[in-house]
């Protein structure tokens, strides 16, 4: 049927070419009129997203620091060893894999045990599910200092202050984001990404086949059979979705370190580590060496990425 | 039009095979199990949603009630702090950034629709050869970090004097943005029977009028909801702004970043400014509320 479409939708452009002619010129012609509408799209994300990639594969092989232009040198590999043998960034590379793991772990947890609580009728549902949407919907920044200023201060924060309600006037005071850094870092990015792995489980639990939970009731099994044996591999892929997804985005997360702990007490993740050292440290080799190699990590989990998408994708298609 | 409805309204109704049994048919004990655990799901939303009810709450207090530990929760309300933050209470005004943040989500968005329609309508009702193909290489360009590009664009910005530019936001949160809208509106398009395409043709229907009678209106929630979640994505952004603008372009979430150094008692400021520029976006996700999941699970989740 879409050939259909394309013979009358294209029979404006063919009309110059004379009948009886080769069908080879025309044919190409159709092609491309069907191509056309994709061009710009294509053509715009090549020059904004590829071309600053090439130039910082470029820019990877100079030592370069902004404040000695004139010192500025074709250095080889060097700077991807210096990279690989200092040790601020290999801290950073394991404190983005723990930030990445802990964050997305917890709030897929959280998120399924939401999602299952949300997953039938009771009074309310609608104002429970916008209650628990909302902290997605603050801007991360703002998200940030709410955690970092109104709860997280040590003297007038509502952490502390709920203790000192609860426990009396010789409460613990903790200075939360002094003692548990990366703790106060997660804590917050797990509070504003449950929302976005409840969303998906529930859309996943909301698909599930009803004819086979009927079924299995009948034949006798108890919820938690049904939930380990029915509903878990079933939800297996919308897990699988939501981790990466959340892993994307984790992974490149900058506004929480930055606004919270500002890269300090152990908390730089390689985002916050690469912009300092351009944007303080004007280390712009450097730089850019480190951001190749976050590059080359990328594509190893987007491929993975890429291959659950699709088959997600296919599934689809089928169904 | 009708019958686009009817087939719009049957695939809605087909798709939702939830598990939930009808109500009257549930035995009384499920009925009271549901009931129980609907209640621990409101006790677990209150209890999620009290850092933003308890940062509703500081916002309305004067900074002296705001910083006091055990907290008080009956202080007298006011309005101050939003009068101070509008006001600009000596310090810089927001006004600037709200405009800036309004202009670069605002016209990006128009761009990425500009942009994202026609490619989606090539990759769906009128599709090129391997089409999907081209639908993953534009999934793989989210996958990159934008660390990794920001410092050729910042060089880039210097050399051509587009550093401090709005528009350069502009360009940067289109590139951002449309990958997600191109995979939401694949999605949307897709799902336009092909049968009405086709009897619109058979009626003599050229393709201008298939767009704007029989695709346009099937998919106009869908293009809603994209642009919703555009613009969500260009508003909250912060890395690029903060490399890029400086006083000029600077946008909401940058000066928000003033307030990441204690500064006395602000508590209620700090509250007030985030509530106002979390607004737009709070706003934009309830009314994006039912496409939510599938924009961001880029059409994956329907």
């Amino acid at each position: 049927m879409t050939t259909a479409i394309t013979t009358t939708a294209g029979s404006g452009a063919q009309r110059g070419t004379a009948p009886g002619r080769s069908t080879q010129p025309s044919a190409k012609l159709a092609n491309w009129v069907r191509r056309a509408p994709l061009l710009p799209a294509l053509v715009f994300m090549v020059i904004v997203t590829q071309l600053p990639m090439v130039a910082t594969l470029g820019i990877s092989v100079f030592d370069w620091n902004a404040l000695y232009p004139k010192d500025r040198k074709f250095s080889g590999l060097s700077n991807y060893g210096k990279v690989l043998g200092d040790p601020a960034l290999r801290n950073s590379v394991l404190t983005t894999i723990a930030l990445t793991v802990v964050v997305v772990l917890a709030s897929l947890v959280i998120g399924l045990l939401l999602a299952l609580l949300l997953d039938r009728r009771f009074k309310g549902r609608g104002v429970v599910r916008t209650l628990l949407i909302a902290p997605f919907l603050l801007v991360p920044v703002a998200a940030a200092l709410l955690w970092k200023h109104v709860l997280y201060n040590p003297e007038y924060g509502l952490f502390n202050g709920l203790l000192h309600w609860v426990f009396g006037d010789s409460a613990a005071q903790p200075d939360w984001v002094a003692q548990m850094p990366l703790g106060a870092v997660e804590a917050s990015l797990v509070w504003q990404w449950t929302p976005f792995m409840m969303l998906i489980l529930l859309a996943g639990l909301q698909s599930r086949p009803a004819d086979a939970i009927e079924a299995a009731r009948i034949d006798g099994a108890d919820a938690w059979q049904i939930f380990r044996f029915i509903t878990l591999p079933h939800l297996r892929r919308y897990l699988e979705l939501g981790a990466l997804l959340g892993t994307i985005y984790i992974v490149q997360n900058f506004d929480a370190v930055f606004t919270i702990t500002s890269g300090g007490l152990g908390t730089a993740n390689l985002p916050y580590t690469i912009y300092e050292t351009f944007y303080q440290g004007h280390e712009y080799g450097l730089a850019s060496a480190a951001g190749v190699l976050v590059v080359i990590g990328s594509i190893a989990v987007a491929t993975f990425a890429l291959r659950v998408v699709s088959s997600l994708f296919s599934e689809e298609a089928h169904s | 039009m009708s019958a686009a409805d009817t087939v719009a309204t049957s695939a809605g109704t087909a798709r939702r095979t939830s598990a939930r049994p009808d109500p009257r048919t549930e035995p009384k004990s499920v009925r009271r199990r549901n009931a129980g655990l609907g209640l621990l799901a409101w006790v677990a939303a209150v209890l999620f949603a009290l850092p933003i009810l308890w940062m509703v709450l500081t916002s309305l207090h004067s900074e002296g009630d705001a910083a006091t530990n055990p907290p008080s929760l009956l202080a007298p309300l006011t309005l101050g702090s939003y009068k101070e933050f509008f006001g600009g209470g000596g310090g810089a005004t927001p006004w600037v950034s709200l405009a800036n943040s309004a202009t670069a989500s605002v016209v990006s968005t128009l761009f990425v629709l500009l942009l994202s329609l026609p490619a989606a309508f090539a990759l769906s009702i009128r599709p090129v050869k391997k089409w999907t193909d081209v639908l993953f290489f534009f999934l793989s360009t989210k996958m990159l970090p934008i660390v990794a590009g920001i410092l050729p664009i910042f060089l880039f910005a210097r050399n051509t004097g587009l550093l401090d530019n709005v528009w350069l936001l502009v360009i940067l949160y289109t590139s951002m943005n449309l990958p997600i809208a191109v995979w939401m509106m694949q999605s949307f398009l897709a799902e336009i029977p092909v049968a009405l395409i086709e009897a619109a043709q058979i009626d003599g229907a050229r393709l201008p009028v298939i767009l704007a009678r029989v695709v346009a209106p099937i998919a106009m929630p869908g293009i809603a909801a994209t642009s919703l979640i555009c613009f969500i994505f260009s508003w909250n952004e912060m890395l690029f702004a903060r490399v890029l603008t400086g006083t000029v372009a600077q946008t909401a979430p940058v000066f928000l970043t003033g307030f990441i150094t204690s500064q006395g008692l602000f508590l209620a400021k700090v509250c007030a400014a985030s509530l106002v520029i979390s607004l737009p976006v709070l706003a934009a996700g309830f009314a994006a509320q039912d496409k939510l999941v599938q924009g961001l699970s880029l059409g994956a989740v329907k």
